[in-house]
C-alpha cells in the first residue's frame, strides 16, 4: 500500500460519522492483548489529543478558518473518543501510568534511531533517559502502594532500572528550551517527529495533572506532582525543537500528515485485527483531512503543498522493543546535563538549574522515597528469591 | 452456564515469553538501588501529612433537635450522639449503594439468562427491595434522631471510597456471574458485621424501638449473607468440577 500525501482523498469530512456504540467499543484486555497494542492506543490518544488542542487555539487566531478548523476537529475529537475509550476499566490508574511511560520510552527510542538531525537525536536521547527513570519511579509505587508487578503491563519488553534519576531531571526553564529545526532545511521526518513526541508528553503531563490530586497517599501525590512538573519539562523541551516562524496554516498541514504516517504505522504493526480495523479506518479519516488542508493551505499561502510535504511516507516508527538501544543510551549519557540550549557534562551544568534543583528538593524528594532500596523483581519485591535468574 | 475461567493468550508474567523474561532480569541487575531504608523513607514523607486532627471532614452541626423524639433525647444525654449518627450515616450510604450494585448485578443476571440456574432472578429482587427497605429504616432513623438523612457523614464518605471498586466490577460487562458474586459476597459480609453492631449499640443505649428494627435488617442481612455466599461457592464448584455440579 503506497500512500501519496500530495495526491490521496481518503474519507471525505462530511462522511466521517460516528455513534455512541461505534465511538465506545469493547475495550482491549489488559491480559491478553500484546502491550504495544496498548502503546500505539495511548500514543494515538495523544496525537488527537494535540490535534484537537491545536486546531482550537488556530481557531482563536484565524476567523476565516473556523468552519474548516470546526468541522476537522469534531471528527478529531471523535476519533480521540473512540481510541482512548479502548483502554479497559481494570487499568488501575498506576498500571496505565506505567503504560505511558512504556510510550515514552519505547516511542522515543525509535524516534532518537530514525531522527536524521543529530541535534534533535540527541534531544530525543536526553529526554528518553528521564522518561526511563519515571518508569522505575512508577514500578516502585505500583509494587509499594497496589502490592502489584509493572511487568504485567510491560510483558517484559521495557527495562525497570533507574536512569537519569528524576531528582536531578529538575532544571530551570531557560535550560529545558532547545534549538529548533530549521523549517525550509529540516527533513519531514524531523517535524513531524518533533510533533509526535510533544503530543505524547502533552497527554502524559495533562494526565498526571488530572490523576494526581486523586490518589489518596502523600507519596504517590507528591511522585505525580514532581514527575508531571519533569512532563512540563519536556513539553518545554520538545515544543522548543519546532520552528517558530511556520505559519499555523505550515503546521496544520504537517499535523494532518503526521497523524497519516502514525495511523499508516499503527495499522501496519496492529496484531489486534479489531484493533487494525480501526487504524484503517482513521487512516482513511486523516486523508480526508490531509486533503481538505492541503486545499486550504494552496488557497491561503498560494503556495504548493510539495514545498512543505514529502510525495511518500517516511518509513514506519518500529512498535518493538528498543531494550539494547535504551541500554547504550543509558551507559553513555546518564550523566549529560544542559547549559540553556546545549547538553553538556554534569560538571559544566548551567548553576541556574543547581539553584533551581537545590530548592525545589530542599524539602525532600518523592521519587527518591518512593523508589528507597527498590529493585524491580518479577512477582514484585515481596517475592525475593523466588525466583532467580 | 458458560465457563467464566478459560485458558486463552494472557500475556501476563514471566512464562510468556522466556527470552525477554531473562533479559529483564538480567537489566534490573545491572544497577544498585539507593541504600535509604524504605520504611523509613515513607514514613517520613507521610508523617509530614498525618496529625491526630486530620480527617476527611466533619459531621454536620446539630439542628434545632425540633424534631428529636423525646424518648431518643432522653437516651442522648450524657453521650456523643454525633457517633452513632456518623455509624447511621455511613449505614444509610452503604445501603443505598448496595441497591445500585444488586440492580447492576440483576441487569448482568437478565443479560446471561443462563445465570438463572445458579442465581434465582426473584431472590435478587427480595435482596435488593431489603437493601431499599434498610435505607428508608435508617433515614427515618436519622430524622428520629433529629439529623439530616442527606448530609454525608465522614464514614459515609470514606465507606463510599472503599465501595469504588466493587461498583467498578459490577458494572464491568466483562466480569462473570461468580465474580460479580465475590463483590456481593464481601459487601454482604461487612454489612452483616455493621447490622449487628449497630442493633448492638442502639440495644446498650436503651434505643429499644431502634434496636428491634435493626435486629430485623441484621435477621435479613444473615439470609443475604448465606444465599450470595452459596451461589459464589457453588459457582465455583460448578466450574471447577462440572461433572459432580450435573449429578
Amino acid at each position: 500500500m503506497t500512500i501519496n500525501l500530495l495526491d490521496s482523498r481518503g474519507t471525505p469530512l462530511g462522511n466521517q460519522k460516528f455513534t455512541w456504540k461505534e465511538l465506545v467499543q469493547e475495550p482491549i484486555s489488559k491480559l491478553d492483548d500484546d502491550a504495544f497494542t496498548r502503546v500505539r492506543i495511548i500514543l494515538m490518544n495523544g496525537i488527537e489529543q494535540q490535534a484537537n488542542r491545536f486546531q482550537h487555539h488556530f481557531s482563536q487566531f484565524n476567523g476565516e478558518l473556523r468552519q474548516a478548523l470546526a468541522a476537522v476537529r469534531r471528527a478529531e475529537h471523535h476519533q480521540q473518543t473512540m481510541i482512548n475509550w479502548l483502554l479497559s476499566g481494570d487499568h488501575s490508574p498506576i498500571e496505565t501510568t506505567i503504560a505511558f511511560e512504556q510510550v515514552a520510552i519505547e516511542v522515543t527510542a525509535a524516534v532518537a534511531q530514525q531522527e536524521p538531525d543529530a541535534y534533535l537525536a540527541q534531544v530525543y536521547r536526553f529526554g528518553l533517559l528521564e522518561d526511563f527513570d519515571h518508569m522505575y519511579r512508577y514500578a516502585a509505587l505500583l509494587d509499594r502502594v497496589e502490592g502489584k508487578d509493572a511487568n504485567n503491563i510491560l510483558q517484559s519488553y521495557t527495562d525497570i532500572v533507574p536512569g537519569r534519576a528524576t531528582i536531578d531531571e529538575h532544571r530551570h526553564p531557560h535550560d529545558d528550551l532547545r534549538r529548533h529545526y530549521q523549517k525550509r532545511e529540516a527533513h519531514p521526518l524531523s517535524k513531524m517527529h518533533a510533533l509526535t513526541i510533544m503530543s505524547a508528553e502533552f497527554q502524559t503531563r495533562d494526565y498526571y495533572m488530572t490523576i494526581g490530586p486523586t490518589f489518596a497517599d502523600p507519596v504517590a501525590r507528591q511522585l505525580y506532582a514532581e514527575i508531571a512538573s519533569i512532563e512540563e519539562q519536556h513539553v518545554t523541551q520538545y515544543g522548543s525543537i519546532i520552528d517558530p516562524s511556520e505559519s499555523w496554516l505550515e503546521r496544520w498541514l504537517i499535523s494532518e500528515a503526521n497523524e497519516v504516517w502514525l495511523y499508516y504505522g499503527c495499522m501496519q504493526a496492529e496484531t489486534n485485527p479489531r484493533i487494525k480495523a480501526i487504524w484503517e479506518r482513521f487512516l482513511d479519516y486523516e486523508l480526508g483531512h490531509l486533503e481538505l488542508v492541503r486545499h486550504l493551505f494552496e488557497k491561503y499561502e498560494k503556495r504548493d503543498a510539495a514545498e512543505i510535504l514529502p510525495q511518500t511516507l517516511p518509513d514506519p516508527i518500529a512498535y518493538e522493543s528498543q531494550r539494547d538501544f535504551v541500554r547504550e543510551t543509558l551507559k553513555a549519557e546518564v550523566d549529560l546535563r544542559t547549559s540553556g540550549m546545549d547538553f553538556v557534562s554534569k560538571q559544566h551544568e548551567n548553576n541556574d538549574s543547581l539553584a533551581y534543583r537545590n530548592h525545589i528538593n530542599s524539602q525532600g524528594s518523592p521519587s527518591e522515597t518512593v523508589s528507597a532500596g527498590y529493585t524491580w523483581r518479577p512477582g514484585t519485591e515481596l517475592s525475593h528469591g523466588r525466583r532467580a535468574a | 452456564m458458560e465457563k467464566a475461567t478459560q485458558i486463552g493468550g494472557n500475556r501476563t508474567g514471566m512464562d510468556t515469553s522466556p527470552l525477554m523474561a531473562k533479559e529483564m532480569l538480567t537489566g534490573a541487575a545491572l544497577y544498585e538501588p539507593t541504600q535509604l531504608d524504605p520504611e523509613a523513607a515513607y514514613a517520613a514523607l507521610q508523617g509530614q501529612y498525618m496529625r491526630p486532627d486530620n480527617n476527611v471532614g466533619s459531621m454536620p452541626p446539630p439542628g434545632t433537635m425540633k424534631g428529636q423524639l423525646k424518648t431518643v433525647a432522653g437516651k442522648m444525654r450524657g453521650r456523643n450522639p454525633e457517633v452513632l449518627l456518623n455509624k447511621l450515616g455511613e449505614r444509610l450510604a452503604y445501603e443505598r449503594t448496595g441497591v445500585r450494585l444488586y440492580e447492576a448485578f440483576i441487569r448482568k443476571c437478565e443479560a446471561l439468562p443462563d445465570s438463572a440456574s445458579l442465581v434465582p432472578l426473584v431472590d435478587l429482587r427480595e435482596i435488593r427491595a431489603d437493601e431499599e427497605a434498610h435505607f428508608m429504616l435508617l433515614q427515618e432513623a436519622i430524622i428520629q434522631m433529629g439529623a439530616d438523612p442527606t448530609a454525608q457523614t465522614p464514614d459515609a464518605d470514606v465507606s463510599g471510597v472503599a465501595s469504588q471498586g466493587y461498583m467498578q466490577v459490577l458494572t464491568d460487562p466483562r466480569t462473570s456471574i461468580v465474580q460479580s458474586l465475590e463483590m456481593l459476597m464481601s459487601i454482604e459480609l461487612i454489612d452483616n458485621a455493621a447490622w449487628e453492631l449497630l442493633m448492638t449499640l442502639a440495644d446498650e443505649m436503651g434505643l429499644d424501638i431502634l434496636s428491634a428494627a435493626f435486629e430485623k435488617a441484621w435477621q435479613q442481612e444473615e439470609t443475604h449473607l448465606q444465599r450470595v455466599r452459596m451461589w459464589y461457592e457453588r459457582g465455583i464448584r460448578n466450574e471447577l468440577m462440572p461433572a459432580a455440579a450435573t449429578k
